[in-house]
């Protein structure tokens, strides 16, 4: 007898093909959504908004109503959307780029609105879709395009923690950063999703998942050296953990 | 429904409430502040959504968020924040969304001042937004006016699903006079072809201003350049203002269009055959009609709170079949109806000695 154990969610599109490198974050993250959506019958009530860089062809991979943004507004169009259809599932997917770097006054205060969305983002530490230039969020010595001799701290400052800021706005729900590097996490990436998801459904407020995903095109490693980075040098710049979580003390 | 005495800002958002306006996203400046006072008075209070956005970048783009549900969305502001609206205005345009942007010019270039001015035509009317796109604009020169374009603008934003802009200036959104309301009087089309509430019954689709394909691009701007061809041909309106003998025909928007009236009558009192051509769309501009007037007119004089910024425009309209001449002050400068009576004089006398030669 043939049992099925692994399918595609109905979420993503049957003839969707994701288009990132080898290695690369985005696909695993994109199916952790889809399926979660699929688990909440979301899937009909859903709208997703895209952002600008990798993050962009959401409407490409989703079997979801998607309406796009400039760079860095996401968080302003679904706040739009949530307001007009305060019914529909919203959420924002972005990279550092976009939410930490050009939009994060946006992402602020969505964030301090308590807007009923999660946010979900990328974060790789570059600009990845322009060809791995620095970021808000790239790491003291990192090099990268525009910080060819490594990111100095006198010249382009200290990488931003998002997580860490997003969760001390008082409309924050729920704050996590994980990461995907191996099945263990990648479990618990999407167990902190869930949750995230769940405060929206809730209307407890707003959610923000930070994801640290490998970029090695543009980090010039191999996807194995990239999982090894992360785990290495990424984690201990920006953590992972729940930063804050209003339902703790009820689970507790 | 009896007049009531009212200022513009607030005829305006009184007028969109009445429109059936949804969702208020702005930020505050002069001189148009009081347009989201009255909406964040108002709109909780029907159960709508008001917020203060963090900037006028965030504002335009909850427009934006609100347009792709289908919903009545509108914001408003004043040149400098206009500006940097420019990026959604531009996406909009291509993604197809409808929206209302109230425009308040003030004086500038730069912070500039918070004197009444016209110098944001071009804002308004050649881009600041990057690619080919156009926003459908109205020109309301009364309060009376601001109210129904008020109106006519949530109406066109849906009928063509494109950011419609009422550019009004300081002097009428600060002006209180007698007005009407009225019940708003268009029959909105539906949505539903197209508004995203989520993939029910029917395929996902979207609502995104990015078409990376070879080709797609290209075929979508013509696509959306046919839409405004339409625009042009139904929507086109301008104000008659005793043209139709005048030698010297005044074109002039807004609310130098009403100071320009009371110059034309007085011109008239005293036997010179003046009249004033208004537009009141700027985009469509009104390039065709302008052009038959000026076919029988002797000279067109161009009156403008900027340094001359229709008047490309106008020229392209008149296109050489009479001189155009412009006069025109900006910055809070401003031109009663003595500057442009003796502006009038002047140039009619130079029609006058030129019929006299035979030179006409």
């Amino acid at each position: 007898m043939e049992t099925l154990v692994y399918k595609r969610p109905e979420s993503l599109l049957k003839d969707g093909h994701f288009t990132f490198c080898p290695g690369c974050g985005h696909g695993v993250i994109l199916r952790i959504i889809a399926e979660l959506i699929d688990e909440f019958n979301l899937q009909k009530d859903t709208i997703a908004i895209s952002s600008v860089g990798c993050s962009i062809f959401l409407e490409k991979f989703f079997n979801l109503d998607v309406a796009g943004a400039s760079h860095g507004r996401s968080p302003c169009v679904a706040t739009g959307v949530k307001r007009c259809k305060p019914d529909k599932f919203v959420f924002t997917y972005q990279g550092d780029g976009d939410a930490a770097t050009i939009g994060f006054n946006e992402t602020i205060h969505t964030a301090c609105r308590g807007e009923h969305i999660t946010t979900i983002m990328i974060n790789n530490t570059n600009f990845g879709m322009t060809g791995g230039q620095a970021s808000a969020t790239t790491l003291v010595g990192q090099v990268t395009t525009t910080t060819p001799a490594g990111r100095k701290p006198e010249l382009t400052g200290y990488p931003l923690h998002a997580a860490e800021i997003i969760s001390q706005c008082d409309g924050t729900a729920y704050c996590a950063r994980v990461a995907i590097t191996d099945t263990k996490n990648i479990m618990q990436a999407k167990k902190a999703i869930k949750k995230a998801f769940e405060m929206q459904i809730k209307g407890l407020g707003y959610s923000f998942i930070e994801v640290l995903a490998a970029c090695p095109t543009n980090w010039h490693m191999t996807p194995v050296e990239s999982v090894k980075h992360i785990q290495n040098v990424i984690e201990t710049v920006h953590p992972l953990g729940v930063f804050k979580d209003i339902t703790a003390q009820e689970n507790k | 429904m009896a007049k009531v005495l009212v200022k513009g800002n607030e005829a305006i958002a009184q007028a969109a409430i009445n429109a059936g306006c949804q969702c208020y996203f702005g930020y505050p400046i002069t001189p148009q502040s009081e347009i989201g006072e009255y909406m964040g008075k108002h709109l909780p209070k029907l159960g709508r959504v008001f917020i203060t956005a963090e900037s006028e970048l965030a504002s335009i783009n909850m427009v934006i968020g609100a347009g792709t549900t289908g919903t009545k969305a509108m914001t408003s502001s004043s040149s400098c924040g206009i500006a940097l609206m420019q990026e959604a205005l531009s996406a909009m345009c291509c993604a197809q969304v409808p929206g209302v942007i109230v425009s308040v010019m003030r004086g500038g270039p730069g912070l500039g001042n918070i004197a009444p001015a016209q110098a944001d035509y071009f804002q308004a009317l050649k881009g600041g937004g990057n690619g080919d796109y156009k926003i459908i604009v109205l020109s309301p020169s009364t309060v009376q006016e601001a109210i129904d374009l008020t109106y006519r603008a949530f109406h066109l934003a849906l009928k063509y699903r494109n950011p419609v802009m009422l550019l009004a200036d300081g002097i009428l959104g600060q002006m209180m006079e007698p007005a009407e309301f009225g019940e708003y009087p268009y029959k909105d089309p539906d949505v539903s072809e197209w508004a995203l509430d989520g993939a029910n019954n029917r395929p996902a689709r979207n609502v995104v201003s990015l078409h990376m394909p070879e080709g797609a691009m290209e075929e979508l701007t013509n696509e959306i350049f046919e839409k405004y061809e339409l625009v042009a041909q139904n929507e086109t309106t301008y104000e008659d203002y005793k043209f139709a003998d005048a030698k010297l025909v005044l074109t002039a928007f807004g609310s130098v269009g009403r100071v320009a009236k009371a110059a034309v009558d007085r011109a008239r009192e005293e036997g010179m055959k003046v009249g004033l051509f208004r537009p009141i769309t700027l985009f469509p501009f009104p390039d065709k009609d302008l052009n038959k007037v000026a076919q029988k007119a002797d000279m067109i004089l161009d009156l403008e709170l900027n340094k001359g910024q229709m008047l490309l425009d106008v020229r392209s309209a008149v296109f050489g079949a009479c001189p155009v001449e412009f006069y025109g002050r900006t910055a809070g400068g401003l031109l009663t109806p003595d500057m442009i009576f003796n502006k009038i004089k002047e140039l009619y006398s130079t029609l006058e000695n030129k019929t006299q030669a035979g030179v006409r």
